[in-house]
């Protein structure tokens, strides 16, 4: 029950029902569709690129409350980030969310760390990486939609 | 309103004691398995059955000279007739052994629809499980032949007016599902059946679901297919059933080449073994034919008639107790249906009822359970899916209710 507890914090209940940069986003130069087969989620994230840094970012898209809050938080945070900021922030999530972080130092993610819970839940992992890999795939820029599987 | 009188005809306490799995504990709470739909547990007796062969009597079948591969044919052949009797077949020939039930699709699809041509019509419905979907549009897509899909109504009933009027002397083959994965509709096959067949169409029936809730008598149904799968009947996997009339399965090309499905071969010319054999190619899932010969042996003791009262009352039972949940939406309304609970919740995604459920020991599935068109009209990405089997309780039921209780006050 607690470990439930722990996914399910009231935080991301909140982001889930309230998610931040939500709706499309005018002017982006950067787009990708992600895709959770298992659970058919789907987002798509726009991106506003310029000189390496991302100005401004936003999704859309139907999910579980992991993936919709995961979404949310990722958004808020990457604000202002350059993209090499934005792909070891990545690196640093997923360490959290699968719990293979504990050995090296912690790096602190702020706010994202209320999705470390999602560690207990292994089928879960996918959920919450979800807008990360969708991420990544707009900053690659890759025109197939990114799929979790 | 109070639970009803627990069923007098099945002792479910003493079945449960057949299933080693549902005395499981998971997360610290007692096992409360409902996604019989994707699979069924299996009895004491099929795991012991298919251990036995192995055990004692493992050996090739239908080509050794020696004690063990008689014993293993007698076995394995003697699991066709179980299969024969099971769904009621004219003749054992008809009963061709395969994969499960999405290789059942693939072999009519394959081989019947090499008599497919352009401007030939294939007649299927909105509540098909993605494996009775996409073989047919393989096949369209091969053959010129049209792919038409008969809508469902928002109960998750079958259009029978449309289904009618989609019938015509283009369509050459209908496949419909007997029991809806999704939804938990029965289909009303008899009367679908004379009208195919009044158009001069062959039917294949999906009876991936029925199996295990339903009688089922393909001579009184008069349908030309009926595939299913072991997994689902309480057998094992890997290990499923297609029957089709005998008339029809002669003229069919084989489908695969292979060892089995021979009577001579040479270089110039190779002749086709007799049914069901022709359809066999290679050596088959020997224990997994003798283990579903098991699960039927265990089925029909029990008797269909106290299996299907039993899992009507916790169908009714549970709808009704689902019902009274507010925010509550039941996806399949169907009058006529069984074994199926399919459900949202507002505000809170499947997938996230599905891990507080799991919390509380219940399984269920949270997705869109292979039918990608059923959510899209019913307008949901997903749902959940409680599923029954004679083996489930009221009491496991009130632990499911109380499941969903508990998401909305997390959620709250
Ligand atoms: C209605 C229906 N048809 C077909 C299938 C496919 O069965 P299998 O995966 O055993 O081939 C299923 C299984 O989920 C089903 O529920």
């Amino acid at each position: 029950m607690s470990e439930l507890r722990d996914l399910y914090q009231e935080l991301i209940v909140d982001h889930y029902r309230r998610p931040h940069n939500y709706g499309p986003l005018v002017g982006a130069n950067r787009h990708a569709e992600g895709f959770n087969p298992l659970c058919g989620d789907r987002l798509t994230l726009s991106l506003n690129v310029v000189d390496g840094m991302i100005k401004e970012l936003r999704f859309e898209g139907v999910g579980c409350a992991i993936s919709t809050a995961s979404a949310s938080l990722m958004t808020d945070a990457l604000k202002g980030k350059t993209e090499a900021q934005a792909e070891a922030m990545f690196q640093h999530f997923q360490a959290l969310v699968t719990g293979t972080d504990k050995a090296e130092a912690p790096v602190s993610l702020g706010k994202l760390e209320v999705l470390a819970g999602v560690r207990e839940f292994p089928v879960r992992v996918k959920c919450a990486t979800l807008a990360w890999h969708t991420l990544l795939a707009a900053l690659h820029s890759v025109k197939q939609p990114v799929s979790t599987e | 309103m109070n639970a009803p009188m627990p069923n007098l005809m099945l002792d479910v306490a003493r079945l449960r004691m057949d299933f080693p799995i549902l005395s499981q504990m998971v997360h610290g709470k007692p096992l409360v398995y409902l996604d019989n739909a994707a699979t069924t547990q299996k009895p004491r007796a099929v795991i012991d059955c298919m251990a036995n062969y192995y055990a004692e009597y493992n050996a090739n079948i239908h080509r050794g000279v020696h004690i063990l591969s008689q014993q293993a044919t007698d076995a394995y052949e003697g699991a066709r007739e179980k299969v024969r009797r099971f769904i009621n077949a004219a003749r054992r020939e008809e009963v061709i052994f395969v994969r499960g039930t999405t290789e059942a699709i693939n072999l009519v699809a394959s081989s019947y629809g090499q008599r497919l041509w352009p401007g030939n019509e294939i007649l299927i419905t909105e509540m098909e499980h993605h494996s009775n979907i996409v073989p047919w549009q393989l096949l369209c897509e091969r053959s010129g032949a049209v792919l038409r899909v008969t809508p469902i109504s928002d109960a998750g009933e079958l259009c029978l007016d449309e289904f009618e009027r989609q019938l015509g002397p283009a369509t050459r083959l209908v496949a419909v599902t007997h029991l809806s994965n999704a939804l938990g509709s029965i289909n009303p096959l008899r009367r679908l059946i004379e009208l195919a067949h009044g158009v001069g169409a062959v039917v294949l029936v999906d009876g991936a679901q029925a199996v295990a809730h339903l009688p089922v008598d393909v001579q009184a149904l008069d349908c030309d297919f009926y595939a299913f799968s072991g997994h689902k009947l309480y057998g094992p996997t890997g290990i499923g059933v297609l029957y089709g009339k005998a008339a029809l399965l002669d003229a069919m090309p084989p489908w695969q080449g292979g060892g089995d499905m021979i009577r001579e071969v040479s270089f110039a010319k190779t002749t086709y073994n007799d049914l069901p054999f022709k359809f066999e190619a290679g050596t088959p899932h020997i224990a997994g034919g003798i283990g579903l010969g098991a699960a039927i042996d265990y089925v029909s003791k029990l008797g269909q008639p106290a299996i299907a009262a039993h899992e009507h009352d916790l169908l009714s039972y549970a709808s009704e107790q689902a019902r009274a949940i507010p925010g509550l939406r039941l996806i399949g309304t169907a009058r006529e249906k069984a074994s199926i609970l399919s459900f949202t919740v507002a505000g809170i995604h499947p997938h996230d009822v599905g891990t507080i459920l799991d919390d509380a020991g219940v399984a269920v599935r949270a997705g869109h359970h292979c039918t990608m068109p059923v959510m899209t009209h019913f307008g949901v990405p997903a749902t959940v899916r409680a599923s029954f089997s004679f083996y489930n309780t009221i009491e496991e039921v009130d632990v499911l209710i109380h499941g969903i209780r508990r998401a909305q006050e997390v959620f709250g």
